[in-house]
């Protein structure tokens, strides 16, 4: 049994730290897990993402064609990523930055304004939080705890105080989807 | 040590500190440049030496000079990096010093781009230097073996006086996983008996490549084969999943063999008897393991991120008994799970027996290719 999730967008958005959360927070829970970037020249400025895999064995390839879920932070991984969801998944998009919703009626797939949801917490850069809380709202891989949890544990002392922050953001984003 | 989540390219470098790593040399090229960025760090923090030579020629020669004081020594590059080296990568084979190489190997041929490949398993296993010499080659699939084989890779250098490579692609150094790192050693200052440590009080020492006499050259050559000879004896290593009853024998190293896992186990869940057999050092590699394996098995699928180079080595050890198949892909390009498992199924339904099973690949590749 192996969970396989994609959080694409752009540079910028907190697509690779949400992965490395979830990718902590697995492994805090004792579970097998892998993180991976996609790494190309793309870095520099335009398109991000990275798989997370959470599993039970070993785990062979650390990247899938048809994952399980996945996070679109704007537009183009909307397009890019709608179509390879496995049926059944679950797709979570940032309205916010995408000017339609998913299409695909096999898989269940939330919208949210996460833009104007981070803005209203008063910081922007919480988006990746909420779409990521959305996300675990219709995805039972790891629970909401967990990743307070892990951020708790893994994030730099420096960090520390935008803790509350970051809890209220991932709260609200699965709320805004239950 | 606890586990950790590591990155693969800084699992590797950190495990290398603590393990003893005097010196460091290097020159950066992505996507190994996170081990020489670590080294910059790390390295002079402990009191160590780290240079960024002005090139990887200069790097190279900095470690065959100072691995000649008996010092832990390695550099670290990419595949055109790894190409510049190749002289003294040879010099060194050739003078018997112990030292350490990760190749984060890239898609090429020529400056190619900088996605995972493992386009040079010709280069790092059968030479690429000039002269008859063998370095171990160890393959990591997971930052957990990273971890374990960079450490070894300075043990296995020290006892045989031998080069050791650690090859892996950009997968494996930009992972995380979680892993465990080696406690923090000691430098302990290793002088070996050949090591140049000044020769005041003693007998001088010599260390070179040269031997202007032939006669001499060919004894040193003698000691090397019969090094290499024990060195086949004692250190291949390989995995092996689901082999019990296997009757398609999938053959993959490094990324793609992890690759193939998942596509072999997808292939086990519709009943199709296959197995892995990962290969952990390339050179030497395991022969006997696949000889044994073809005296059973009805089919060979090899599994590589270029065109069909480790395929050479398997058809050897299969000696023509059982079909060996073949399915790659090249230049940065890495296979997804499920195209392994439709070569899985199409072996398992049609396991003919190809002379070169490279002329159909290459034309089933045409399918996937853009136009």
């Amino acid at each position: 049994m192996q969970t396989e999730i994609i959080i694409a967008g752009f540079g910028g958005q907190g697509v690779l730290f949400a992965g490395e959360l979830l990718a902590y927070a697995g492994m805090d829970a004792g579970r097998v897990v892998t993180w991976i970037p996609s790494y190309g020249p793309e870095m520099r400025g335009g398109t991000a993402n990275c798989t997370v895999i959470i599993a039970d064995e070993e785990i062979g390839s650390p990247l899938v064609r048809n994952p399980q879920a996945v996070i679109a932070m704007n537009l183009p991984s909307l397009e890019k990523y709608e179509p390879l969801v496995r049926p059944g998944g679950v797709l979570a998009v940032n309205a916010s930055m995408a000017n339609r919703t998913a299409v695909r009626t096999d898989i269940t797939s939330v919208g949210l304004p996460a833009n104007e949801m981070a803005e209203s917490l008063g910081n922007r850069r919480l988006t990746n939080m909420i779409m990521l809380g959305a996300l675990l709202a219709r995805l039972p891989v790891l629970s909401l705890e967990s990743i307070e949890q892990a951020m708790a544990a893994h994030l730099p002392e420096r960090h520390r105080k935008l803790l509350p922050d970051n809890y209220k953001a991932l709260r609200q984003g699965a709320a805004a989807v239950s | 040590m606890p586990r950790e989540l590591l990155k693969g390219n800084e699992a590797m470098a950190e495990a290398a500190i603590r393990v003893g790593l005097e010196a460091y040399f290097g020159y950066p090229i992505t996507p190994q440049t996170e081990i020489l960025e670590w080294m910059s760090r790390r390295m002079p923090e402990l009191g160590r030496v780290f240079v960024q030579a002005e090139s990887e020629l200069g790097a190279v020669n900095m470690v065959y000079g100072a691995a000649c004081t008996g010092a832990r020594v390695m550099s670290s590059s990419s595949s055109p990096g790894v190409s510049l080296m190749m002289e003294g990568l040879s010099y060194i084979a050739g003078t018997e010093l112990p030292v350490v190489l990760i190749d984060i190997m890239r898609g090429g041929p020529g400056l190619g781009n900088i996605a995972p490949s493992q386009g040079d398993y010709n280069q790092m296993v059968h030479g690429g230097g000039h002269g008859d010499y063998h370095p171990i080659v160890l393959a990591p699939a997971t930052v957990q073996e990273a971890v374990d084989l960079t450490v070894e890779a300075f043990d296995l250098a020290e006892k045989y006086r031998n080069l050791v490579f650690v090859v892996a692609d950009g997968n494996v150094g930009q992972i995380m996983e979680p892993a465990e790192l080696p406690a923090m050693r000691e430098v302990k200052r290793a002088t070996p008996e050949w090591a140049l440590t000044g020769a005041e009080g003693r007998e001088r020492r010599f260390l070179s490549s040269i031997y202007i006499d032939p006669v001499y050259e060919e004894v040193t050559n003698k000691r090397l084969q019969e090094r290499w000879l024990e060195i086949q004896q004692n250190e291949v290593r390989y995995r092996e999943y689901y082999l019990e009853d296997a009757d398609l024998v999938v053959i993959g190293f490094g990324t793609a063999g992890r690759i193939a896992l998942t596509a072999v186990r997808a292939a086990r869940a519709e009943g199709i008897r296959a197995g892995l057999l990962r290969p952990v050092a390339l050179s030497p590699y395991p022969y006997a393991a696949i000889d044994e394996l073809a005296k059973r098995a009805s089919a060979f699928l090899v599994v590589e991120m270029n065109a069909g180079q480790m395929l050479e080595d398997v058809q050897r050890a299969v000696a023509g008994r059982v079909p060996v198949d073949f399915y790659g892909r090249m230049g940065g390009m890495v296979p997804f799970p499920d195209e392994i498992l439709d070569e899985i199924r199409r072996v398992a339904r049609e396991p003919r027996a190809q002379a070169d099973p490279r002329v159909a690949w290459l034309k089933r590749l045409e399918k996937v290719l853009p136009h």
